[in-house]
């Protein structure tokens, strides 16, 4: 069975927010909520790098670790989905989360917070499959419809991948062999245990144990 | 006596509203279909059967190749 990841490539990202728009037009995402959003290190700077972050659908997400009423749960596709129907809108995913991806719409005329929303990989929530309330609370589910998250398809230079992981490392990885350059894959790591991932060549040290370090 | 009764009864049907939505911190687990069923609709990417995994799974692999993968395209 497919385990779908994201993959942002920091050597191709222009920060041209293509990834961002398709997703809030595919989902008709409401005034400051941003599921998706880009960022940049060093802007202005020769050499700034930019990246694109959403949730990245973490093998062990503390969102789900966390979360006191358990609305989250994952897919068999590998894709961490909450129930709005079970959230308190509390915020404690969105201290946990390390990408910043959980989001809370201001509701009601004084702005209280609402349940929080978030990337689904573009595989709706756990209402049925296509329906309209599926698409209100959750937006539209492109997986059941045999298509990959709109953010990735929407890539003007193809530097945000999504889908199997297996095929997604395969992509960059020959990306990588051919440029001979920036394998370094931030949030990778961070979002899927991998311990070498996310670090350059020459700074890449085998795991030790810290214990009765200070 | 039947005082007593009726007024056990009054109070047993009167508490009967007063019931509490499951607890169950398991509650959400498996509540979505896989995304393989589909969603029923004809308005689906081509290339695949709806409810058929095996489809679905090598129709998410062809599809990130096809769209992803710009070194098919120029070699």
């Amino acid at each position: 069975m497919a385990r779908m990841k994201f993959v942002c490539d920091a050597e191709r990202c222009i920060e041209c927010n293509s990834c961002v728009t398709a997703c809030k037009n595919e989902h008709e995402i409401p005034w400051g909520v941003n599921r998706r959003r880009v960022v940049t290190l060093n802007d202005g700077v020769p050499g700034e790098k930019s990246i694109s972050v959403a949730c990245m659908h973490c093998s062990d997400a503390p969102c789900m670790a966390v979360c006191p009423v358990n609305c989250f749960y994952r897919t068999e596709e590998g894709v961490v989905l909450h129930n709005k129907d079970t959230c308190i809108g509390c915020g404690y995913c969105s201290y946990a989360c390390p990408f910043g991806a959980p989001q809370f719409p201001s509701e009601g005329a004084f702005g209280v917070r609402g349940k929080m929303d978030k990337c689904t990989f573009c595989a709706g929530g756990p209402e049925e499959h296509g329906s309209a309330a599926e698409f209100e609370k959750y937006g539209r589910n492109r997986l059941a419809e045999g298509k990959l998250p709109a953010c990735a398809e929407m890539c003007s230079t193809k530097a945000l991948l999504a889908g199997d992981g297996d095929v997604v490392a395969d992509i960059f990885r020959t990306r990588v062999v051919q440029r001979g350059k920036g394998a370094e894959v931030w949030g990778w790591g961070t979002a899927y245990g991998s311990q070498q991932a996310g670090q350059p060549p020459a700074q890449a040290q085998p795991a030790t144990d810290t214990k009765g370090k200070s | 006596m039947s005082a007593r009764y009726g007024l056990a009864l009054l109070a047993i049907l009167a508490l009967s509203a007063c019931s509490e939505p499951s607890q169950d911190l398991s509650a959400n687990r498996g509540d979505s279909k896989p995304e393989y069923t589909g969603t029923g609709s004809n308005f689906v990417a081509p290339g695949w059967t709806q409810g058929d995994k095996a489809s679905w799974t090598r129709e998410m692999k062809v599809r990130t190749q096809r769209g992803q993968n710009e070194y098919n395209k120029i070699n």
